[in-house]
């Protein structure tokens, strides 16, 4: 599974834009994850191990915060994760 | 999807305004009571930067016929880059009056309201109360956040469009039964976690392409036509020019928007982004780390102290100006710290202040005893102690 990597966290995962990812599940993704870049992990989640209310992460086109299953939704090998993090520039 | 406060009653178009707009008049989208919506319109531009430029610009090359603009802020050269309302020729002058100039050349009959102040929690609803939609061309969380909770409390449609480096986002707010930034996001990093475009830079169209799309959906909700951004989050990407569509649902339980609302006021915006009040003496010591000012580091450095300049930023910007300070760029510091002496002094600088801060912090909780932070970076430097450093 593809994890696209926004503009402002590639510095954490060497500049790269894309992660491949082998999980079942998005909690089993977000352990593969947080596994493969500490660093990532740390501005991604906070002590507790929750999503920062600053980042959203998707499953395809869809907003995971809104899954019936949560982190126990299934995913596939064709499934697209990304990560949306608020930025504020504009002038 | 029409807005709220477009009149009954459509104000007739002259001769020249038939003559001007014909293009959209043939349009079956627009017709003759599309462009008449359009000069019926009030529209509140906040910002008159990066995506400011091309929103009102377009806005007034639409016919719509009140435009208010918010800016406070001066032109700079390194405006110049992405702000293309202003030119060479307006540097240093306010931005407000070279935009305001600009539209009026544009389209002499577009009635420009300019708002020379801060939008703050004081003055936000009343100033926006006067308008149909407002396009949000800031460049600040708390802003962000002050212009999505005051469109939602008065019910006015709120056209998002935000940018970094080379990618873009876009949607339309608060409209009825539609999401609000909220629902987006709940809370904003905290300060320093997201770089500006000062500090993170920023492809000089990428606002020119957002804020376009900002300004298509601004007059599709004029006209009623299309289906805007509602409940959709719009990606742009311009290095691989991809554009992405993600679904943002309404949360129900958004403080602002949602069924049972807490938040029925504008509150501090700064205190909820994290962001300390100035206050009237220069900030001493911020999040337990010393602030020295430029001022005293050219003293200290007169007076012949052995300082540890920490040079955190990136080597093309090295190239382009610098102090004399050993370059090791952010990421790299934790790798590299048998470089930085622990004995010294370390002073850590950057172009205007926050990236060497976090460097700063880190250096302290890696358990170096004596670190502090170049306030305001090497664009003070340039600014106030030798003006042929150059600034980027």
């Amino acid at each position: 599974m593809t994890l696209y990597i926004p503009t402002p966290l590639r510095p954490y995962v060497a500049g790269t834009d894309t992660l491949e990812v082998q999980a079942s599940t998005l909690s089993a993704a977000r352990d593969e994850l947080t596994w493969a870049s500490p660093d990532l992990r740390k501005h991604l989640f906070t002590e507790e191990g929750k999503l920062r209310a600053f980042v959203n992460v998707y499953l395809n086109n869809e907003d995971v915060r809104y899954l019936p299953e949560k982190d126990a939704t299934g995913v596939s090998a064709t499934d697209m994760l990304s990560i949306v993090p608020s930025i504020a520039g504009g002038r | 999807m029409a807005t709220g406060t477009v009149p009954v009653e459509l104000p007739e178009l002259t001769k020249d305004e038939l003559s001007r707009y014909s293009r959209h008049l043939i349009l079956p989208e627009v017709g003759e009571e599309g462009q008449r919506k359009l000069k019926a319109a009030r529209v509140l531009c906040v910002g008159t930067g990066g995506l400011g430029s091309p929103l009102a610009l377009y806005l007034a090359a639409a016919g719509v016929g009140t435009l208010g603009l918010v800016d406070f802020d001066v032109v700079d050269a390194s405006n110049l880059q992405r702000q293309i309302i202003h030119s060479t020729a307006d540097i240093g002058r306010k931005k407000l009056d070279s935009a305001a100039e600009k539209l009026r050349a544009l389209n002499p009959d577009l009635n420009v309201i300019k708002h020379d102040t801060l939008l703050t929690s004081a003055n936000a609803l009343d100033i926006l109360k006067d308008y149909d939609v407002i396009a949000d061309g800031t460049d600040n969380f708390p802003t962000r956040y002050l212009v999505n909770d005051a469109c939602v409390l008065l019910g006015k449609p709120n056209v998002y469009g935000s940018v970094f480096r080379f990618e873009g986002q876009a949607s339309v707010f608060a409209t009825k039964g539609g999401p609000c930034y909220r629902c987006l996001y709940p809370e904003p990093p905290p300060p320093g976690l997201v770089p500006s475009c000062a500090e993170g830079g920023v492809l000089g169209i990428l606002p020119g392409l957002v804020g376009v799309i900002q300004t298509t959906e601004t007059i599709k909700l004029i006209l009623g036509k299309g289906s805007p951004l509602v409940g959709r989050l719009l990606l742009v990407d311009a290095l691989d020019m991809r554009f992405r569509e993600l679904r943002l649902p309404k949360n129900p339980e958004c403080p602002v928007c949602g069924s049972h609302p807490t938040l029925t006021q504008l509150i501090d915006y700064h205190q909820f982004c994290g962001i300390s009040p100035a206050t009237k003496e220069e900030i001493k010591v911020k999040n337990g780390i010393p602030q020295i000012t430029v001022a005293e580091l050219k003293r200290r450095m007169d007076a012949g102290e052995d300082l540890f300049i920490l040079d955190v930023r990136e080597p093309f910007e090295y190239q382009i100006a610098n102090i004399g300070g050993k370059l090791i760029p952010q990421n790299e510091v934790p790798q590299r710290l048998s470089e930085i002496d622990r004995n010294r002094e370390i002073v850590v600088q950057c172009k205007s202040g926050g990236r060497s801060q976090r460097i700063a912090e880190f250096l302290k909780q890696s358990g170096y005893p004596d670190v502090v932070n170049l306030a305001g970076g090497i664009l003070a430097w340039s600014s106030e102690i030798d003006a042929t450093v150059p600034k980027y």
